[in-house]
């Protein structure tokens, strides 16, 4: 019998599996003709490159003032101009970039990695322990997340943080007000993924609950999460701008493209010295909308319930 | 023979919101060791919760085992710590679900899931895993098990992954296996297939297999033993072929009568007239004395017990059979 049976199942399904596809490379294949979204994604990672090389190839990387070269105008020697200290705004920008794409990235990693491990422990559990997190999620979204950045960076300003250390405290600061929404979303996902069939047919199998939680369950809401992760990139490189225009998050002398917009905040450099602000808002502006656009490719890729 | 499982006088409940509903009452139900024992009956009679009840999936929901034993290898499997009942679950005892296609993580591939009860129970390092994982793909007849490891289940047949829910099943070489209704999702000639395979992974491997099926063709096929449960109650057991040959319950002989015959072609098929009682509206009576042609003055407000008849190994739960009462 055993053999007859095995030699129907060949016969059937050879031609099937012979092309090998995962989700995640058919997936792949559908977001290479998402032609926008490719667009995004390249632009984002020229921005990358551009931010973390370029600046090898400048001459000016050292910061140092230079009373000869003030507020000059874009030039060949100076491409996008000088500040008002005589350094060199392009090197800047680049610099400033790193920063920002760090710090927007690195949060954007803690805040996820927080929201889905409390949002999965919390739907997978339930009861007590989904209460109490889900109530702390609840108060932090109840208070807008910015008067929150605001109230925590004057904070820091008081305490007089070292300036050094300041950007791995905004990077906390902004995980710290990201994680709840995210947590929400993986415990509704968590909630309806437990009760699945599958997931009964694991409890049968006496796996254990780490075991249930972060490889069956967790694996299911890798297509939400990456999502939600790309798209939140462009809000936390946002918000660490807004606060950093504000002189709340990482200050000067280290250049992010918040504090070079400040600039805009002087009359005489607003109207004088356009070069000053108008590449770092275009920086910010344009980073945020190619990984915005990339998000949203990717969600018309990852997610089935949201088709054109 | 030794009982490999035993349900004594097991009682699962719900609790709703309109009432209780009495899924499981007064079960017993005795597993000996390298035997099938089929539980038949219609949709909601309760098969599944006793099955449930068993491999305790009742926890967490609205229902509570309210009362009996589940006795397993001298212990009592409703006693046992969480921990000890994980290392029970697909270890000593496994099961099998109706829907090979949702009982499959979709997003791990085939191999993983096979491996992963090999590498809890088993001890096994990730390569012995994987060797022993490809034989059990092909022990249930699968060949290129090697390609089939790293599929999807996407990628594979209703009938194929069945045969991969029986190899995680059979992995950890269970004493006991529940398959809740395994071929009700499969067309027939796949059906036969995984059948003629749990018979001779049986055989092979002197595993007890507890079939839940509403399929009267795979209890002639696969059992010994056949319990007959309606409404949560057990109303006939008996060896298969004297429960064939000679149905004492009219809901038994009911079941039988609704079978089609094969050759006989018939205007319409025999069907059991009303339906399954509202479980919430369950009075002290026989519960199928509303469906029931011989239903006497009795049968409405008291219920029989399951007693033997005629000495032979067969007990039925009707009062036709009660001595004194027959004639009234």
């Amino acid at each position: 019998m055993s053999t007859m049976s095995s030699e129907v199942v060949k016969s059937s399904r050879q031609d099937h599996t012979a092309v090998k596809s995962s989700l995640w490379t058919q997936s792949m294949r559908k977001l290479r003709k998402n032609k926008l979204a490719m667009s995004g994604l390249i632009f984002v990672i020229l921005m990358f490159l551009a931010c973390f090389v370029g600046p090898l190839f400048s001459p000016y990387t050292d910061g140092k003032i230079n009373v000869t070269a003030m507020n000059k105008a874009p030039s060949l020697k100076h491409w996008l101009g000088t500040d008002m200290l005589g350094r060199d705004v392009m090197t800047r920008l680049l610099q400033a970039g790193r920063i920002s794409l760090t710090v927007g990235l690195a949060s954007m990693l803690l805040s996820v990695f927080i929201g889905s491990i409390l949002g999965a422990i919390a739907g997978y559990y339930r009861g007590i322990v989904d209460q109490v997190i889900m109530r702390i999620a609840d108060l932090l979204l109840t208070i807008p997340g910015l008067p929150i950045l605001f109230i925590l960076g004057a904070l820091l300003s008081e305490w007089k943080v070292p300036v050094d250390s300041r950007m791995y405290i905004v990077m906390l600061m902004l995980s710290f007000v990201g994680w709840p929404g995210l947590a929400r979303l993986v415990r509704g996902q968590m909630l309806s993924l437990r009760e699945r069939e599958f997931m009964q047919a694991a409890v049968v199998l006496g796996l254990r609950d780490r075991r249930k939680l972060f490889n069956h369950l967790l694996p299911n809401l890798f297509p939400l999460l990456i999502v939600v992760a790309t798209l939140s990139i462009g809000g936390a490189i946002l918000s660490e701008s807004v606060l950093s225009y504000f002189g709340l998050g990482v200050t000067p002398p280290t250049a992010t493209w918040g504090n070079m917009i400040d600039s805009a905040n002087n009359v005489i450099d607003f109207e004088k010295h356009p070069w000053l602000w108008i590449p770092p808002g275009f920086a910010i502006f344009s980073t945020v909308i190619a990984i915005n656009i990339f998000g949203d490719g990717l969600r018309d890729v990852l997610d089935p319930k949201h088709k054109k | 023979m030794k009982n490999t499982l035993e349900i004594d006088r097991l009682s699962t409940y719900f609790y709703t919101e309109e009432g209780t509903v009495k899924a499981v009452d007064d079960v017993s139900i005795r597993v000996r060791e390298g035997e099938t024992v089929c539980i038949v009956g219609e949709s909601g009679c309760g098969k599944s919760i006793t099955a449930m009840s068993v491999m305790g999936l009742i926890e967490g929901t609205t229902g509570k085992v309210v009362n009996g034993k589940i006795g397993f290898d001298g212990e009592n499997l409703l006693d046992l710590s969480k921990n000890e009942l994980r290392t029970i679950r697909g270890n000593e005892i496994a099961m099998i679900f109706q829907e090979p296609m949702s009982s499959l993580n979709p997003v791990l591939p085939i191999g993983q899931q096979i491996t992963e009860p090999l590498m809890q129970h088993q001890k096994l390092s990730k390569k012995e895993a994987r060797l022993r994982a490809i034989e059990l793909i092909k022990q249930v007849g699968i060949s290129r098990a090697e390609q089939i490891f790293d599929s999807y289940p996407h990628e594979l047949s209703g009938g194929m992954l069945q045969r991969i829910m029986i190899a995680i099943a059979i992995s950890c070489h269970p004493k006991l296996l529940i398959a809740d209704e395994p071929t009700t999702a499969l067309d027939v000639t796949i059906q036969a297939q995984i059948l003629d395979m749990l018979r001779e992974i049986k055989e092979k491997s002197n595993m007890s297999i507890l079939l839940i099926t509403h399929d009267l063709g795979v209890v002639a096929e696969m059992a010994d033993y056949v319990v007959v449960m309606y409404s949560g109650k057990v109303v006939e057991e008996g060896e298969v072929v004297e429960l064939f040959n000679n149905p004492k319950h009219p809901y038994t002989k009911g079941l039988l009568k609704s079978k089609p015959i094969i050759n006989q072609r018939q205007e319409q098929l025999y069907s059991i007239p009303g339906q399954v009682p509202n479980p919430l509206s369950l009075k002290e009576s026989c519960y199928f004395h509303e469906r029931c042609a011989q239903c006497m003055s009795i049968c409405e407000t008291q219920q029989p017990k399951l007693k033997e008849v005629g000495g032979s190994t067969q007990k039925v739960a009707c009062w036709l059979y009660e001595e004194g009462i027959a004639d009234v």
